[in-house]
């Protein structure tokens, strides 16, 4: 059955089960240590892998020495160089799986199995790599240079041309802009840096791979690991029960797949290959760094007249496929607006590759967008969410079409405002004795997913214990994939949610189902569940009415009981038992999406920080979060989702940056003690308040996703409080004690991306 | 250009010989378990491979994220940095030995109740740095629970719902009062 044939869960219709905060239902197994995760697996005879990787940023291998690694006790095999790849080529470049040549100080240039990991990382250690050190840059800024080392042989090092969208005149509209606010953000490289790092076990048999993954996307390995290997899709099989964080970084396989998957085959035995700590902070994936140079022009009552970026982003060594960081999103459509140009350039630099994290582009854009807006606000002496206000659109204005809820950005500012106290705010205060200032910041946001991302295909299966089993391919990352299904399918069943089976994770189970990227498996797989669930339930129905010799429309299913118009009532077991087989078993699919209205997911932030002026330190003490997810299926897992985004989002704007030295080309902080991820003394309290508003056109359950959008307005809304705390505009994220202090001092360098409200100090170049 | 190879890259020095096993027994969730590992390996290890005690999490091998806390005579200690052989005799306590049954302790089962998890990886970490508080101090208040879990990670963000689960478990703790 298809979603589309089913009618819609209007807003106010009376749910029973969708929309009550079931508890996760993973979470005893989570507790006591019962889940099991890929990297908890141990296969019969599996060996451990470990990865030699080159210590330069651009090399060339000349030569692999493995003699002396071979001989070692437990070591089993040893692949490496071009040849040790056996074809198989990866990134979106096809270089080779060993690369000849080394790009980034991390890249893959041999592997070894052994009989423990002890032993493998022994051999890796003997291993003798000559390699032909070449000239190396990192940084987006030197790559674009005339010195520049060439990466893969581009022009100034782009991946491509750069794309530009443009429309109206922008050119002519800020000159003749009234008001024009002009700088260069910068953001830096993130690191997702999932606790459970990059790694799977395979195992190669005569008929089939199989692949015990920990990944966003079952289906999605299996593609490529085929794709890669040589394979039909139908020969791999990936599994995936639990996840230990992912946040963008697995929604592609890394090498970690193709090297268990090659080693397996040579030594026929399963062969766990993952990643260690470093890593993963290195070849696993990152948020690119950016500069963002924005120029956007406004009337005096602040209505913007033209938006102008100039947009770099630093790919790293390689390009990943997956989700594109969108940094253009929302400069093109988050504000009405006649004239906007974005030109977006990515630049290869000697650093590991990026890949999508949480909201990618969109949270580095909102960083710019959003400081630069507020700063319009004080400009034009407008209040900042005024001034959204007076800029909102309903449509999307690049494909011309109207949002399907094109009302939620002023429904969330008004709940946001009422719930942060944002009128009654106190203003900034004189400095206190102890020297910390305190302010407010607010932003908003729009996501440019967050809808379905067809095909999404379910099963539901009745039986006569009375409970139903919900199969799809579908993995669940930890946001809480399986309860909301297993509530969506009870739903329309009318069970308890506790009777209402969940399996996810295993490409085997049914048909291909999309990657847990885009905040897309709620609004994908809840309606064809639903579908399925719908499916199964008239098919129940159809079985009822024949065994009681009446027309199908005359049967109502009531709670567990068939009930005909006459009166006479089976039970859902009598009916299944007088079937044969005695179980129903329904199919739902959601196969396409509707072109005509774009689907959004909208949010907003407010920030209370406090500035402690002697010691430079930022501490965010309230976040309020409203974000516009749809309906809320399951109010407690959408909160957690919200917390998580706020969290990192904090992480983001104060702590969170991969430094690399620039003589050396390393990154100087590639572990968990010098990358600074917050910690539960950084957090504050968090109010999370979805709007819980269903958007019935973007399906017909009225959800959308919720795991990107609540991190997106959370570090501009964190530096705007920031400048309304000390009147100091920073350009450059994280907003760290040492960039804060530098900053009071003003005796930062010109261009050191701070701006000052007494007019003192370096601006921006 | 010359950089210092990072241990376990190519060229840095070779290893030593391994040396001979060690054969010891560890007490974990009070059922003694023989084993023989070469001394250099830490506990966390020895407990996930060769005990199948997979519930405590490797996550950095350096004592950054607390994911491998285990108790040690109720004491939480990162079981990273811990060799098994300096563990013999000791009472080692692991996430799979805290339920009784299918009953949950008080510190599970507010995380649970409060949704103090996401992904899990970091949670039997959690769990078991908030237990040996808890038995430290059964008395333990909100804000010394939460201290004991400072040292770990929750990539997902979880915190604010760690500490509910420390505001829940510190009320069960004074009877329901706080």
């Amino acid at each position: 059955m298809d979603e589309y044939d089913l009618p819609t869960w209007p807003p106010g219709t009376d749910l029973e089960t969708a929309g009550t905060g079931e508890t996760r239902r993973e979470a005893p197994a989570k507790v006591t240590g019962g889940a099991v995760y890929s990297s908890d697996l141990r296969l019969p005879g599996q060996l451990y892998t470990a990865i030699a990787r080159s210590p330069h940023p651009h090399a060339r291998v000349r030569s692999i020495d493995a003699d002396r690694a071979r001989g070692l006790p437990g070591v089993v095999a040893v692949i490496g160089g071009e040849e040790g790849g056996e074809g198989v080529t990866w990134y979106e470049e096809s270089v080779p799986l060993f690369s000849p040549v080394a790009r980034f100080a991390g890249d893959e240039v041999a592997a070894v199995a052994a009989t423990s990991l002890e032993a493998a990382r022994d051999a890796v250690r003997a291993l003798h790599v000559d390699y032909e050190v070449l000239p190396h840059v990192v940084g987006i800024d030197g790559a674009q240079g005339p010195e520049a080392p060439s990466i893969h042989g581009t022009p100034a090092n782009r991946t491509a041309d750069p794309k530009v969208e443009e429309r109206g005149d922008v050119a002519a509209a800020l000159a003749a802009a009234p008001v024009v606010i002009e700088h260069t953000y910068r953001t830096p490289t993130a690191v997702h840096n999932a606790l459970e790092t990059h790694g799977s076990a395979a195992w190669w048999q005569p008929d089939r791979l199989t692949i015990w993954a920990s990944t966003q996307g079952v289906t999605q390995v299996a593609r490529m690991t085929a794709k890669a290997l040589g394979l039909d899709q139908s020969q791999v099989r990936v599994i995936t029960e639990h996840v230990g964080g992912g946040f963008g970084a697995k929604q592609v396989p890394w090498k970690d797949v193709a090297i268990a998957a090659l080693l397996s085959r040579r030594t026929g035995r399963p062969v766990r290959c993952a990643y260690d700590r470093h890593g993963e902070n290195v070849a696993a994936g990152k948020r690119g760094a950016t500069r963002q140079r924005v120029r956007i022009g406004a009337d005096t009552d602040g209505h913007l007249l033209a938006i102008d970026a100039e947009l770099v982003g630093d790919s790293g060594a390689y390009q990943t496929a997956g989700e594109a960081a969108a940094l253009w999103g929302p400069y093109q459509g988050l504000y009405h607006c006649a004239n906007v140009r974005t030109s977006v350039t990515y630049v290869y630099t000697n650093t590991g590759p990026a890949v999508a994290f949480r909201a990618p582009g969109y949270v580095e854009a909102a960083f710019a967008l959003e400081s630069a807006m507020d700063e319009l606000a004080r400009r034009v002496d407008v209040d900042p969410i005024e001034l959204r206000r007076r800029n909102h659109t309903g449509i999307d204005q690049q494909q011309g079409r109207p949002w399907s809820s094109p009302d939620s950005l002023p429904l969330i500012y008004d709940r946001i405002s009422a719930l942060a106290g944002w009128d009654g705010r106190p203003r900034p205060a004189p400095p206190a004795d102890d020297g910390v200032y305190r302010g407010w910041g607010f932003a908003t946001s729009d996501w440019l997913a967050g809808k379905p991302s067809p095909p999404g295909y379910a099963s539901v299966e009745l039986r006569t214990d009375g409970s139903a089993e919900v199969v799809t391919t579908v993995q669940d990352i930890g946001t809480g994939t399986r309860t909301m299904l297993a509530q969506v399918a009870a739903e329309e069943l009318q069970l308890p949610a506790d009777e209402v089976r969940v399996t996810v994770g295993d490409t085997a189970a049914g048909p291909p189902s999309p990657t847990s990227s885009g905040s897309a498996t709620t609004p994908t797989m809840a309606p064809a569940v639903r579908a399925a669930a719908a499916d199964a339930r008239r098919q129940l129905v159809e079985a009822a009415a024949r065994q009681l010799d009446c027309p199908a429309a005359e049967v109502t299913l009531d709670h567990g009981k068939l009930v005909a118009a006459n009166g006479d009532t089976r039970t859902v077991a009598e009916v299944l038992e007088a079937m044969s087989p005695a179980a129903v078993h329904g199919w739902g699919q959601l196969v396409e999406a509707d072109d005509s209205v774009s689907v959004r997911t909208f949010g907003a932030a407010v920030a209370e920080v406090s500035v402690d002026t002697g010691t430079g330190e930022v501490r965010v003490t309230r976040v309020v979060s409203v974000p516009d997810c749809g309906r809320v299926l399951n109010p407690r897992l959408v909160k957690s989702q919200i917390i998580g985004g706020v969290t990192q989002g904090i992480g983001f704007a104060l702590t969170e940056s991969q430094v690399l030295d620039a003589d050396l080309g390393l990154p100087v902080n590639d572990s968990l003690e010098e990358y600074l991820v917050p910690t539960v003394l950084d957090i504050c309290p968090i109010e999370a308040e979805p709007l819980d508003r269903p958007d019935t056109v973007a399906n017909q359950l009225g959800v959308k996703g919720i795991g990107e959008p609540p991190m997106i307005p959370v570090a501009p809304a964190i530096a705007n409080a920031v400048f309304d705390a000390i009147g100091i505009r920073f350009h450059e994220l994280p907003l760290t004690r040492r960039r804060v202090l530098d900053a009071l001092a003003g005796a930062g360098p010109p261009g050191d991306g701070v701006d000052r409200r007494d007019g003192s100090g370096g601006g921006p170049a | 250009m010359e950089t210092t190879p990072r241990p376990g890259s190519p060229g840095s020095p070779p290893p030593s010989p391994p040396a001979p096993l060690r054969a010891l027994t560890l007490t974990v969730n009070g059922q003694p378990h023989p084993v023989a590992v070469e001394p250099r390996r830490v506990l966390l290890d020895v407990l996930r491979r060769d005990l199948g005690l997979t519930g405590t999490k490797e996550v950095c091998e350096m004592g950054n994220c607390g994911a491998c806390t285990v108790l040690l005579d109720d004491e939480a200690v990162y079981s990273c940095l811990v060799l098994a052989v300096e563990c013999e005799g000791q009472a080692i306590g692991t996430v799979e030995g805290l339920a009784r049954g299918q009953e949950l302790s008080v510190v599970q089962e507010a995380f649970v109740a409060c949704d103090a998890l996401q992904c899990g990886f970091c949670t039997p970490g959690q769990i078991l740095a908030m237990e040996a508080a808890l038995r430290r101090r059964p008395d333990a208040d909100e804000a010394t629970l939460t201290g004991a879990v400072a040292g770990n990670l929750c990539r997902c963000g979880a915190y604010r719902n760690i500490v509910a689960a420390a505001h829940r478990v510190a009320a069960s703790a004074s009877g329901g009062a706080a």
